[in-house]
């Protein structure tokens, strides 16, 4: 029997995470994040969920509990937003150099300072140079499914996941949602088996210190020096890019939803210009394009899921016919300009492929963008010059 | 049981030759009887950023036989916490999980985490290891440095404050098992790992370890500075068990005698105090005696 329920795609993370069998949560509370970690609570409380709930006094010890709860073997599950994530900088760097599994819910929230509790993408785009795999989320049923990929993901490679969804306008809104089957969720994610290394009966030191060069076991056997761990997170992380399409794959054969694996696209099969998004500003995008098709331009809309590991390899071939390219994005590396467009223009010159490139910054701290901006924005972009702009940049 | 000769002590040695520590390193003999008292196999160590993090060597060799996970500066307190909740979620039970922190993961960056592992009841015992100043980067001052030390970054006035008082921070959270204790009482120390060991629930030990390049003392010197320290009450031995307290070993034996070394017998052997005014230790003095007859009166009155 299917079982559909209303709900915001904060409660849809907190069932996911519920569904997937979490053992260890650890989580301190921030806005538009806590009623993940209300609801995850109430689970536990009422022995729903068979968990241990740890009510930590920071997110850098919400992080470093779930790190260590996931060293020694538990699956684990967290969540934050904006300065909570920020907070937990430095344990970022620790969980993916720990090679821990952890799934952490980011719900998207522009940073301080000034204070802002509303949504834009700065806070997770801040954090993407930490060895962590971001997923975007564009509702409230992709958060429930990527979450259970996450745990499939994060298990199979060895790097920590982040799912990443817009706060307020994602994780407050109520939506329906199609509850995945728990004995399906049991099937598409088995039990997990620890991470490798790791073994409570025999004396090893876990992330000790380590030199540039490497060094020998007393038997002889050479081991990784600093360096070469890094480059296997790299390889690793370039790996993942075929484990969240299978994974995406595996989950569309069992429960019947695909959500594109690493992108998704949008009438993009004739289009002539494409308008490259994430979260839920991409949904929106699918709007502008609808839009701009009525007015005879030819536009379909890539949306990035991933953003890491980057998906440069299906983002060109997606955009091999189009003639221009026009990203929108709620982050902006500031000095330079928005993280997705940056990428994306170095993924392209590796190519032959030269389409007219424009990239626009919208909706930081919440502020609201329609449509109509964004058919606007591009409109003018594909017909006149190309151009690195705002959208809606107000006041004096 | 008090245990009463070194023969007595478990012969078991978790350290094997070749840790990464300084000669007369009094974190080195401190880990070395406490892992005595505690199960090879059936003991996680948590480490912060410190001389601990040396002293478990450089990978992939480590001289010490006991499940080790490093974690960054400040997260001591949540790691255990992560540590003891996935043991638990995972059905692995018997495991004693000790956190090993230095002066500066415990009084400053690390008090945090430590607080709120202690405030939600955590069952685990946490080591400070007070060697008095954060050592691994080199001698700085840390919020356990005594006034009067010259460290490198009080190198010309020498530090001003006095210690915090971090065990009155502790027992304000109410804990089942405090207790101070000191490599140079080895006996004592063993003994309070042991008494730590078999109750639950969060359990804070406060270790006074001497450090010879910190401190300016000679190697040979370890032991008797830490005696010094004891004798002259700078560092008192005491435990406090669900609120009872008592002195224990040589410091008891100082109470009943009436008979304490000054504080001026302390410094003088160090070079780390080669500036301290007399004025300075005449308040040094007067702390020390000060928290003493505080000490001596709690413990009478708790023992009474
Ligand atoms: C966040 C952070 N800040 C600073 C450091 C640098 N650091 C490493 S060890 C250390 C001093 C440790 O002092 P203490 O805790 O007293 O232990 P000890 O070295 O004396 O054994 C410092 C400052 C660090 N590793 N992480
Ligand atoms: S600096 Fe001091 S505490 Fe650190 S290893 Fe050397 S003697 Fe021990």
């Amino acid at each position: 029997m299917t079982d559909i329920r209303i709900i915001t795609a904060n409660e849809a993370a907190a069932v996911a995470a519920s569904l997937c069998g979490v053992q260890v949560i650890a989580a301190y509370p921030i806005t538009p994040q806590t009623p993940v970690t209300e609801a995850l609570a109430g689970m536990v409380e009422s022995g729903e969920l068979k968990a241990e709930y740890l009510t930590v006094e920071s997110e850098h010890s919400a992080m470093a509990s779930v790190i260590a709860a996931s060293q020694v073997g538990a699956r684990v599950f967290t969540a934050t937003s904006a300065n909570g994530l920020l907070y937990m900088h430095e344990m970022l760097h620790w969980a993916a150099g720990s090679r821990v599994p952890v799934v952490m819910a980011c719900v998207n929230r522009g940073v301080g300072a000034p204070w802002t509790i509303l949504n834009d993408q700065q806070d997770s785009i801040s954090q993407r140079d930490t060895g962590w795999i971001q997923l975007y989320c564009r509702n409230s049923q992709e958060v429930t499914d990527t979450v259970i990929q996450a745990y499939r993901i994060a298990e199979h490679v060895n790097v920590p996941v982040m799912v990443c969804y817009d706060g307020f306008v994602l994780s407050h809104a109520s939506t329906p949602v199609d509850i995945p089957d728990r004995e399906d969720v049991d099937r598409y994610l088995p039990r997990w088996a620890g991470v490798p290394g790791i073994s409570l009966d025999s004396c090893m030191n876990v992330n000790p210190l380590i030199l540039s060069e490497p060094r020998q076991f007393p038997d002889g056997d050479l081991m990784p020096g600093y360096m070469d761990l890094r480059y296997r997170l790299q390889e690793d992380l370039v790996a993942a890019l075929e484990t969240i399409e299978t994974a995406d794959r595996e989950f569309e054969s069992l429960f019947g939803r695909s959500w594109g694996g690493l992108l998704w696209e949008y009438r993009m099969e004739d289009a002539e210009h494409a308008l490259v998004s994430m979260g839920s500003l991409a949904s929106e995008s699918t709007l502008a394009a609808d839009d701009m098709r009525r007015q005879g331009l030819r536009v379909g809309v890539i949306g990035v899921r991933a953003y890491r590991p980057f998906p440069a390899g299906r983002l060109v071939s997606a955009l091999a016919s189009v003639k221009t390219v026009t990203v929108f994005e709620k982050d902006i590396s500031y000095g330079y300009g928005g993280a997705v467009a940056m990428d994306l223009k170095a993924a392209l010159f590796d190519t032959e492929l030269r389409p007219r490139f424009s990239s626009f910054v919208a909706g930081l701290g919440g502020r609201d963008v329609t449509p109509e901006q964004l058919v606007r924005a591009a409109t003018a972009a594909i017909t006149e010059e190309p151009v690195h702009g705002w959208i809606d940049v107000r006041g004096r | 049981m008090a245990t009463k000769a070194a023969r007595e002590l478990p012969s078991q040695e978790l350290i094997l030759p070749g840790t990464r520590s300084c000669a007369a390193c009094g974190l080195m003999l401190t880990y070395r009887h406490a892992l005595k008292a505690l199960d090879e196999g059936k003991t996680i160590v948590a480490v912060p950023a410190s001389c601990m993090t040396v002293l478990h060597g450089v990978y992939p060799i480590t001289p010490v036989k006991v499940i080790c996970i490093n974690n960054p500066f400040a997260a001591t307190g949540a790691s255990v916490s992560g540590i003891v909740a996935g043991l638990k979620a995972v059905g692995k039970e018997g495991y004693t999980v000790v956190a090993f922190a230095g002066d500066g993961g415990t009084y400053d960056i690390g008090i945090q985490s430590l607080s709120g592992a202690l405030e939600r009841g955590t069952n685990f015992i946490y080591v400070c290891y007070d060697n008095e100043g954060y050592m691994n980067t080199g001698t700085q001052r840390s919020s356990a440095s005594p006034a009067g030390a010259i460290t490198t970054t009080t190198p010309v006035l020498a530090k001003l404050q006095h210690k915090k008082d971090m065990i009155g921070i502790v027992e304000a959270h109410r804990i089942p098992y405090i207790a101070t204790a000191s490599p140079a009482f080895p006996l004592d120390l063993y003994d309070k790992f042991v008494t730590a060991k078999s109750i639950s629930g969060s359990r804070y030990m406060e270790v006074h370890a001497p450090c010879p390049p910190g401190w300016g003392f000679p190697n040979k010197d370890l032991i008797k500075m830490g005696k010094l320290a004891v004798d002259s009450g700078i560092h008192v031995l005491y435990e406090i068990r669900d609120g009872k307290f008592s002195l224990t070993s040589r410091s008891l034996r100082l109470a009943e005698k009436g008979r304490k070394k000054s504080v001026a017998d302390y410094v003088v052997g160090q070079t780390r105090f080669r500036k301290i005014s007399d004025e300075q230790v005449r308040r040094l003095q007067e702390f020390c005696d000060e928290r003493w007859e505080e000490l001596v009166k709690r413990h009478n009155k708790d023992n009474g």
